[in-house]
């Protein structure tokens, strides 16, 4: 449960240095997009940031998200930072089970009513009464309402919870909806990506615990600092793509020397997301530089924007479905609309009278 | 709706009605003006009537010197409009992309520079042919709806796509959104139209030629 340590005392205690506190300071505040000035008072604002209670629902989800932030860089002060909230509730990695685990996610709504942080991963079915995933009796909505109705934030992770996610692609039968659909009177963070990059996860955190507050987001409830970039902005890649240089397979020349993916269907341009500066795996590389497209998976509906080699400028679905069936109805109406014309023509030319220079006379 | 919710409906069910209304137009128009027929000419022609017919759609792509004269800014204008429209068209990767997707059919592409350049002059000179029509009182006249809903649809594709391929004004995924529905409006505006030259005019110019050819007019 939280305590009354401050995050500075814990890492102290940990054997955390400074000088290792304060390159985490930096980095931290490199990546939320602050000048360089602000080092200093994120540092003082961290260390004297208290552990909030963090409550983490899993509803419709993979465990991808929780999978992404448990490996991510362990043991390393991002991950400890993540150690210094208190998570309270958590069905993966919680010790107790039942009734137990249960009472303490209450616990932590009737001791600190408006200063817990709710993480929610997975979508909520809400089709028949959202009966297609319930925990200890109760639906996901259930929970959802009840835990968030006293939370000072709720923190969406992964883009299950954000957009929909795959339970959400069409024809989403369990009727699945993102926590913005549900929780509307609560600050709402959307930290999408299936999963998010562990560093953009505990990025949002400790801008929480320096600031207090949640940091601004952009049109679709995502923190600008993270999601302000498109993947295909700043991918190093770009040269290739403003040059007309593309892969045309996975492994011919192009791809070998490193040529743009947008041919094999890479959705970076229309894509907001950390992976191209922040990288996944202690900044290995990221999908792109691995040699794949990006999927798109940070953006709402990223399942059903068909498939995910096909180029961003070709259409949804196949083009066959819908041309063929216009070929022949554009062949059977003009064949019809010509049929016409000619009667039209034949009927005009029977009742043609025709007027000589004679006729002309006799009237005058 | 979201910027990429409106990009999907773009690429997915937009793209499928407007791509529809235009392959249907096009084939009802283009079956309308073949199938009504022409009355059969009886005498012999002169200088036949196939070549002379397909010569004219060639020759009459070249300005004659005194129609240049009277009005070089519709002819400068028009070509700069129509190659550029045309190369932006079909040699932007992205385009050949979209093109292969339907057609099966591929070739290569133009760098990016050019095309953010051909589309400029393209814009420019729409625009050049917008105010010519305005202040020329002959060509205010006779300009009807049809001619300045022709001009709108038209720009409309060439700004948006080259606001979004510089980032300007909106988010790229939205700019893109709006830069794909533009083209779906031209799309279906286009068989109902006088866009509808792009196709017709290959059979009117056709004709002229066949007909000056029966009689023996040098074209």
């Amino acid at each position: 449960m939280a305590d009354n340590e401050t995050l500075g005392e814990q890492l102290r205690r940990q054997g955390i240095s400074r000088r290792s506190f304060l390159k985490f300071c930096a980095a931290t505040t490199s990546l939320m997009a602050l000048p360089p000035t602000m080092v200093s008072a994120v540092a003082a604002a961290l260390e004297k940031a208290r552990r909030p209670s963090v409550i983490w629902l899993s509803f419709q989800e993979c465990t991808g998200c929780t999978e992404s932030l448990t490996r991510s860089h362990s043991p390393t002060l991002e991950s400890l930072i993540f150690g210094a909230i208190s998570l309270d509730y958590h069905h993966t990695l919680q010790a107790c089970a039942g009734h137990f685990a249960e009472h303490l996610r209450t616990e932590v709504i009737d001791k600190h009513p408006g200063e817990y942080l709710v993480l929610v991963d997975g979508s909520i079915p809400t089709r028949d009464d959202g009966v297609y995933s319930t925990i200890a009796g109760m639906t996901n909505v259930q929970i959802l309402e009840e835990t968030a109705a006293q939370a000072a934030a709720v923190i969406a992770v992964g883009t299950c919870a954000a957009f929909g996610g795959l339970p959400h692609a069409d024809p989403n039968p369990t009727g699945a909806v993102p926590v913005s659909d549900i929780i509307t009177d609560k600050p709402i963070i959307n930290v999408s990506g299936c999963p998010p990059i562990p560093t953009v996860i505990t990025g949002v955190l400790a801008h929480y615990l320096t600031f207090g507050g949640i940091p601004e987001l952009d049109e679709l409830g995502r923190p600008l600092m993270f999601y302000g970039d498109s993947i295909h902005d700043r991918c190093y890649r770009r040269p290739f793509y403003d040059k007309g240089l593309f892969a045309k397979t996975f492994d011919d020349a192009g791809a070998r020397d490193g040529w743009c993916l947008y041919e094999l269907g890479c959705k970076g341009p229309t894509t907001h997301n950390a992976c191209a500066t922040v990288k996944w795996n202690e900044g290995t590389s990221f999908p792109i530089e691995s040699g794949h497209p990006c999927l798109g998976c940070s953006e709402p509906d990223f399942w059903d924007a068909g498939s995910f080699y096909n180029p961003l400028s070709a259409p949804i679905g196949d083009s066959s479905d819908w041309a063929a069936p216009a070929i022949a109805a554009g062949a059977a109406a003009g064949a019809a609309l010509g049929l016409y014309g000619r009667r039209h023509k034949a009927d005009a030319e029977a009742r043609r009278e025709p007027l000589t220079a004679r006729d002309l006379e006799d009237k005058s | 709706m979201s910027g990429i919710e409106l990009l999907n409906w773009a690429r997915g069910p937009g793209l499928q009605i407007a791509g529809a209304v235009f392959v249907i137009g096009v084939i009802v128009r283009l079956a309308a003006i073949l199938l009504l027929g022409r009355k059969t000419d009886l005498s012999r022609p002169r200088e036949g009537a196939m070549w002379p017919g397909l010569r004219t759609v060639l020759t009459r792509s070249i300005p004659d010197a005194g129609t240049f004269r009277r009005s070089p800014l519709v002819f400068i204008a028009g070509y700069v409009f129509h190659l550029g429209f045309l190369l932006t068209l079909l040699f932007y990767a992205p385009h050949i992309l979209l093109l292969k997707s339907v057609t099966g059919l591929e070739w290569p592409g133009l760098p990016v520079s050019l095309i953010d350049v051909l589309a400029v002059l393209s814009i420019t000179a729409l625009v050049a042919l917008f105010i010519n029509r305005l202040i020329d009182p002959v060509r205010r006249h006779l300009s009807r709806c049809g001619d300045w809903l022709a001009l709108l649809v038209t720009v409309l594709p060439l700004v948006t796509g080259y606001l979004a391929l510089n980032r300007m004004l909106l988010p790229y995924t939205d700019m893109l959104a709006w830069h794909i529905l533009s083209v779906e409006l031209l799309l279906v505006v286009f068989p109902f139209s006088k866009l509808m030259h792009t196709f017709s005019f290959v059979l009117a110019r056709w004709y002229n030629g066949a007909i000056a050819g029966r009689k023996g007019v040098q074209v």
